[in-house]
């Protein structure tokens, strides 16, 4: 007992992920609190896309469950749960059964390497950014044989459509990761790496996020990765294997009950997964901002009670519309629903000051914001663009992303090397 | 890998055959990782698995199943096979008896943590005239199937 405790104790001290201190303890810890953080955020996500949404084509969206709708995605997990599950007759049971299981474990096992913070990871590997890369593109093939399992003419055509989308996206994908990948080297060393813990300390110790590296070389990559990436998740305006006005719901529309959760979870998180991508290569991972312009003791500590803050701000928002709920006996328990809710964040916000805390909670903090933000950034797209139609999509990806995601390439790698080709030069 | 490889010849349904496929490749991406090849571990995942196999499928599934369902699916040279299988599996043992000599003593120290810059180093620098290669093959298989594959350019 006394030898189990000092093992748990060890890895507090070890200043390592637990994957490389080898702690089998702290690693399901920390799976499982990935895991439950990436479920609640799914749940969130659902709820704020829908209000969003609903608020950008000025609706109300969910309002009947719970104050503002609140407990509306808990209304529908219930429901989702409850439904009767349906397999097709003509249906390929097997493969049927398989293909949610094959995109949901795609879509979370790539969280093994994310980095939340400097050893708030659950493993860092020596081909991270490539395991992410690889694993998610995965779920191609969960979405296909969803397709292909179903029988049915929609699911089949939405499923060629994804797979030959994905693929495509993949290409130029690749590139704008590579051209990052490249910046990492220019150390004194010259190697770079592929791991994404080792990506973000790059960036620290070269003082400046990718996204500004060699302007605007970083920013066009950014910007490839950006678009490959909604596309890579299948999501507004390249949602064209599930588009809703020509195959009614493409790959999953046989699914039902807990199997369409499955999808919906693993669409979700693998959206998280390639935002988490894109902020480490580009946007520095659980960096805070302005690290160069604000720096030292002082500033530190402010940008640390940024947590704490923003969990008061948001109590405060809920306190400030239970007061505005109408005064009628109809809606006094979500009142006080509402109230009870902004007292349990303003209680996780002062929670963050503690000291301890704080320090420890403000790597993953930031990342969460920049995660956040490319969520937002998701459901703005989907509020704004029109789809494409699939030629357009394929040339968009193959005669201008892919191209200029070369472009972007080479060029980075000649003036990451400038320093040597000029001194070949000009000093032979 | 071995009963995902055994899957793949011996399932009627293509479909099938190609994830039993996906399932081996995955198994051998698992072999790579335990001869500390990370990097070799990883592109496997993203060409073979990620890449090839959903091209595969993607072909499949545009054949009918039903015409597969019906043609026979071993052919019956049996002979030719047994002597290949007989050749192959003699050469494996002959080389699992007597070919300590072949192999290196020791395991070589595991070098994970720096696999892939090694990988990077090698391909870039001593075999770079064999990596070019063959990148201008891949190139030239990329213009052929271009050419065969439209009429007019």
């Amino acid at each position: 007992m006394h030898q189990l405790i000092q093992y748990i104790q060890s890895y507090l001290s070890s200043d390592q992920t637990p994957g490389a201190a080898g702690n089998i303890f702290w690693a399901i810890v920390y799976i499982l609190l990935v895991f439950a953080g990436l479920s609640v955020a799914v749940i969130a996500m659902n709820w704020l896309e829908r209000k969003i949404l609903a608020h950008m084509q000025v609706r109300l969206g969910p309002m009947r469950v719970g104050p503002h709708g609140l407990l509306q995605p808990i209304a529908d997990a219930l429901k989702l749960l409850l439904k009767e599950d349906i397999i097709p007759a003509e249906a390929d049971v097997l493969v049927f059964w398989v293909a949610p299981f094959i995109v949901t474990l795609a879509a979370f096992t790539v969280f093994v390497v994310v980095p939340f913070g400097p050893t708030h990871a659950i493993t860092d590997m020596n081909i991270g950014v490539l395991f992410m890369l690889g694993v998610s593109s995965l779920s191609v093939l969960g979405i296909v044989t969803a397709g292909w399992a179903s029988n049915s003419h929609y699911p089949l055509i939405g499923a060629l459509r994804s797979s030959a989308q994905m693929v495509s996206y993949e290409v130029a994908m690749g590139l704008a990761v590579v051209s990052a990948i490249l910046m990492t080297s220019l150390n004194a060393e010259g190697t770079g790496t592929l791991s994404m813990i080792g990506i973000v300390e790059a960036q620290q110790a070269q003082g400046e996020w990718f996204i500004f590296k060699f302007f605007p070389l970083g920013l066009i990559a950014f910007f490839i990765f950006a678009v490959a990436m909604v596309a890579e998740t299948n999501r507004a305006p390249f949602d064209l294997p599930e588009a809703e006005s020509e195959l009614t719901a493409g790959f999953h529309t046989e699914y039902s009950g807990f199997r369409w959760s499955l999808f919906f979870l693993a669409e979700y998180s693998a959206m998280i997964a390639v935002s988490s991508i894109a902020i480490t290569l580009w946007l520095g991972g659980w960096l805070r901002p302005f690290p160069n312009w604000l720096s030292g003791a002082t500033w530190d500590k402010l940008f640390s009670f940024f947590p704490g803050l923003s969990f008061l701000f948001l109590a405060g928002m809920c306190f400030f519309n239970a007061a505005r709920m109408p005064k009628h006996s109809f809606f006094r328990i979500q009142t006080i629903g509402l109230a009870a809710f902004g007292a349990l964040l303003g209680l996780i916000g002062l929670a963050l000051f503690i000291p301890a805390v704080r320090v420890r909670i403000q790597d993953i903090y930031w990342f969460s914001v920049k995660v956040a933000a490319f969520m937002y950034l998701y459901i703005w797209y989907r509020g704004t663009f029109p789809r494409y139609r699939f030629d357009q999509l394929m040339k968009v990806g193959w005669k201008i992303l892919l191209p200029v995601g070369l472009g972007v390439l080479i060029l980075t790698a000649t003036v990451g090397l400038w320093p040597v080709i000029r001194q070949t030069i000009w000093h032979p | 890998m071995l009963i995902g490889g055994i899957l793949v010849i011996t399932r009627r349904n293509a479909v099938h055959s190609a994830l039993a496929l996906i399932a081996a490749l995955l198994a051998q991406a698992g072999l790579y990782l335990m001869l500390y090849a990370p990097f070799v571990a990883g592109v496997q995942i993203i060409l073979y698995a990620g890449g090839i196999m959903v091209l595969f499928l993607f072909v499949i599934m545009l054949v009918s199943i039903e015409r597969t369902q019906r043609e026979r699916q071993f052919n019956r040279q049996w002979l030719v096979g047994i002597v290949a299988a007989a050749a192959l599996g003699g050469l494996f043992i002959t080389v699992y008896t007597k070919g300590k000599g072949i192999f290196p003593d020791r395991a070589l120290p595991p070098v994970e943590a720096q696999n892939t810059q090694n990988v990077g180093t090698l391909l870039y620098g001593q075999y770079m005239f064999a990596f070019e290669i063959a990148s201008l093959l891949l190139l030239v298989a990329i213009i052929g199937a271009v050419v065969m594959a439209k009429k007019r350019i």
